[in-house]
């Protein structure tokens, strides 16, 4: 087990290597870069720069060494210092920019897999144990109403609901007087108290699929020999499903812990432009459009550690959890 | 609970199990398919059972009705099982609901159950050893401890190679010979009266099987339980059982002691099973005669005797039309109009 975990571990790096030049490189694919973007910008605003000043504000950030110098000098500053670089857009350095914004994603991510796992599992075993039950419709009515109502939708009618009927205020994830406010219980309810849209958005759009894989796992398990085995041993229905097939249809459920961990970084952009989350969706959002390359290819790093890191958390999981794997 | 040391029904001493009557119904979209048509049969404590028949005649619904674990679509349309044990306990099985506590006190403790696939039916997240635990700790009372060593040494009874290390052993680690020898265990784990072996060596190649054929005589003799022995393969039966009841779609047709099945039988199906099986040296290079015809489907099964299609003995008028009654000649039974036709002549010499 221990050299299964070390195997991968040591797999994942020369991944990230890899992974960090590529995206580094593709921020600045597009003709122009940071300087191109902010005089493109003041222009807009009616301002104007001299090509000279161009030219200085781009020797000043380095802009015009080459491509593999630029990359060593980011890379080696994030793995030998920590050090993330600086945004050139906000002026300051991309740890503060992001570390606040990461936690929250990090929060919200795993409350919402909890949740989503939480309504999915249960609902997908009794649906399949009782097939065709009147629950078991209802639940399929649920899951395809989940799966096709947009989350950004979803977002915006819950957010309208508790606007006008709960008289809440609702979007960001605090209320204006908490924005800035030391941490505290009173911060805490407050956050909680906006929290709930997000997670619920986020849980049911994913609960509606995980129900379905869940029931169609469990029906393709609950009709298998072992499960027979296992009532002929007199334990009741309740222990034979939930010690035997559950385990086993759990199976393709944990591989996909690794998805979800950059779900909310990059898929649920949407959802939290809508809701005006301070999450780190938006964020990565602008720094490309501005080719802010060091908030943007940061960004990427640490959105691609978490895919690599989920990963191999969900092969431990798995291997852990099926020994036809580990012994593989 | 409430069967328990009571004497609710009259039965012989010597008897383990009463099939009565049993039928159990499929209803299909095209039709009801009636699995098993009113099957008797009974097995007396410490006495194997053997049942044969082709497949799809009703061996192993039957044997799932005695459990009460029927498939979900399968209709209970009457009969009666009971058993009764050795401590004069009596069960009225066929009055239990498929989850009933009463019922899951039976099974696994009472009757132990084989199944065909050895491949599959033990889970392929747990430990055979967990899963023998499981079932010791559930009905015995055992600590987890004397749990474990319970299971080692009922691997060790199988002959299991290595037990104490092959109790942490996934079933996937393991050939299918020994996941079969793990099943018995299983099976046996908490001295059943009762073993249900259903086809348990079909999927085996024959030197294997003849391995686990030996085990189960072994365990039988050692244990004293009584075993009923599906098969579909009449070689097997001469082997281990001391009666034999043969199965063709959805009914017994006939009943008797192993050797009045091979040396005189008095079903004409009975007897076409028999002429079908190869014997050593006899029948080297020669083509062995098949039954006629094919097993009718379930959805249009004959009137009167519902071998009539295929029999060479088919009397028209007679066979097509009444339902043969059964026929007793002392412990031998035969569901055929014609049975005592069949009473001097040795037909499998
Ligand atoms: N799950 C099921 N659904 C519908 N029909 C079934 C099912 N199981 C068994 N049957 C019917 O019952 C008949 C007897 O099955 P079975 O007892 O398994 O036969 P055997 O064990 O003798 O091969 C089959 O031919 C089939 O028509
Ligand atoms: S009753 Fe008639 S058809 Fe049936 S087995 Fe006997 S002889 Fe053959
Ligand atoms: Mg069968």
């Amino acid at each position: 087990m221990l050299a299964f975990i070390g195997n991968r571990a040591l797999l994942a790096i020369p991944t990230l290597i890899f992974i960090s030049f590529i995206s580094f490189v593709i921020i600045q694919l597009p003709p122009g870069d940071y300087v191109t973007a902010y005089a493109a910008q003041l222009r807009h605003a009616g301002e104007y720069i001299s090509p000279l000043q161009e030219e200085m504000m781009r020797d000043q950030f380095g802009l015009n060494d080459p491509m593999i110098v630029q990359y060593w000098r980011w890379i080696s500053d994030i793995v030998l210092r920590g050090d993330f670089g600086y945004s050139l857009e906000w002026n300051a350095p991309v740890s503060t920019l992001i570390w606040d914004r990461l936690m929250l994603t990090l929060a919200i991510s795993s409350a919402s897999l909890v949740l989503t796992w939480a309504i999915a599992i249960p609902v997908g075993v009794y649906s399949a144990s009782r097939q065709y039950s009147f629950l078991d419709h209802l639940f399929t009515v649920f899951g395809f109403l989940g799966k096709g109502i947009p989350d950004f939708l979803l977002a915006l009618i819950l957010m309208w609901l508790a606007f006008a009927y709960l008289n809440m205020d609702v979007g960001g994830l605090f209320s204006p007087e908490f924005q800035n406010a030391p941490w505290s219980l009173a911060k805490l309810g407050n956050l909680l108290s906006h929290l709930w849209i997000p997670l619920v958005v986020l849980a049911t759009g994913g609960a509606a699929g995980l129900i379905r894989v869940m029931r169609a796992n469990m029906l393709d398990e609950l009709g298998k020999p072992y499960v027979e085995t296992a009532y002929a041993q007199g334990l009741s229905e309740a222990r034979v499903v939930w010690t035997y097939p559950v385990r086993v249809a759990l199976n393709p459920f944990i591989s996909t812990v690794g998805w979800a961990l950059p779900a909310l970084f990059s898929g649920d952009v949407i959802t939290a432009v809508v809701l005006n989350l301070p999450t780190t969706g938006p964020l990565l959002l602008q720094a490309l459009k501005m080719q802010d390359m060091y908030l943007a290819g940061s960004f990427i790093l640490i959105l691609s550690v978490f895919t690599v890191v989920g990963t191999l958390i969900s092969d431990i999981l798995l291997a852990w959890f099926d020994p036809r794997i580990r012994n593989a | 609970m409430g069967s328990k040391t009571m004497k609710t029904f009259d039965m012989p001493q010597e008897r383990l199990l009463d099939v009565d009557n049993v039928q159990v119904h499929f209803p299909l979209r095209e039709g009801l398919v009636k699995a098993v048509d009113g099957v008797s049969y009974h097995v007396n404590k410490g006495e194997v059972l053997g049942i044969v028949g082709e497949s799809g005649s009703g061996k192993s619904i039957t044997a799932r009705s005695i459990m009460r674990l029927l498939p979900k679509r399968a209709v209970d349309a009457g009969g009666q099982v009971r058993m009764q044990l050795r401590s004069g306990e009596q069960f009225d099985l066929s009055s239990f609901g498929r989850n009933s506590r009463a019922i899951r006190q039976v099974r696994g403790k009472h009757i132990g159950m084989i199944f065909q696939e050895p491949m599959t039916a033990l889970s392929p997240v747990h430990t055979i050893g967990a899963q023998i635990m499981r079932t010791v700790q559930l009905h015995m009372g055992l600590s987890r401890a004397a749990a474990r060593e319970r299971a080692i040494d009922l691997l060790a009874k199988v002959q299991m190679p290595r037990p104490e290390q092959l109790v942490d052993a996934f079933p996937h680690q393991l050939s299918g010979g020994m996941r079969q020898r793990a099943m018995i265990a299983l099976a046996i784990s908490c001295d059943p009266a009762l073993l249900i072996a259903d086809e348990p060596t079909t999927a085996l190649d024959v030197t294997t099987e003849a391995q686990i054929l030996e085990l189960l005589k072994r365990l039988q003799s050692e244990l004293g339980m009584a075993i009923i022995f599906i098969t579909h393969n009449f070689g097997v039966v001469a082997d281990i059982a001391d009666r034999v009841s043969v199965m063709y779609l959805g009914r017994i047709v006939e009943t008797a002691t192993v050797d009045d099945i091979f040396y005189a039988p008095k079903h004409p199906y009975t007897q076409a099973l028999l002429r079908s099986i190869p014997r050593l040296g006899v029948d080297q290079g020669r083509r062995l005669p098949t039954i006629p015809g094919m097993v009718p489907d379930p959805f249009s099964v004959p009137p009167g005797c519902t071998f009539n299609p295929r029999c060479s003995h088919a009397l028209s008028g007679l066979c097509d039309t009444q339902t043969p009654p059964e026929k007793r000649f002392g412990s031998q039974m035969s569901r055929c109009h014609i049975a005592e036709q069949f009473a001097q002549e040795p037909v499998h010499a």
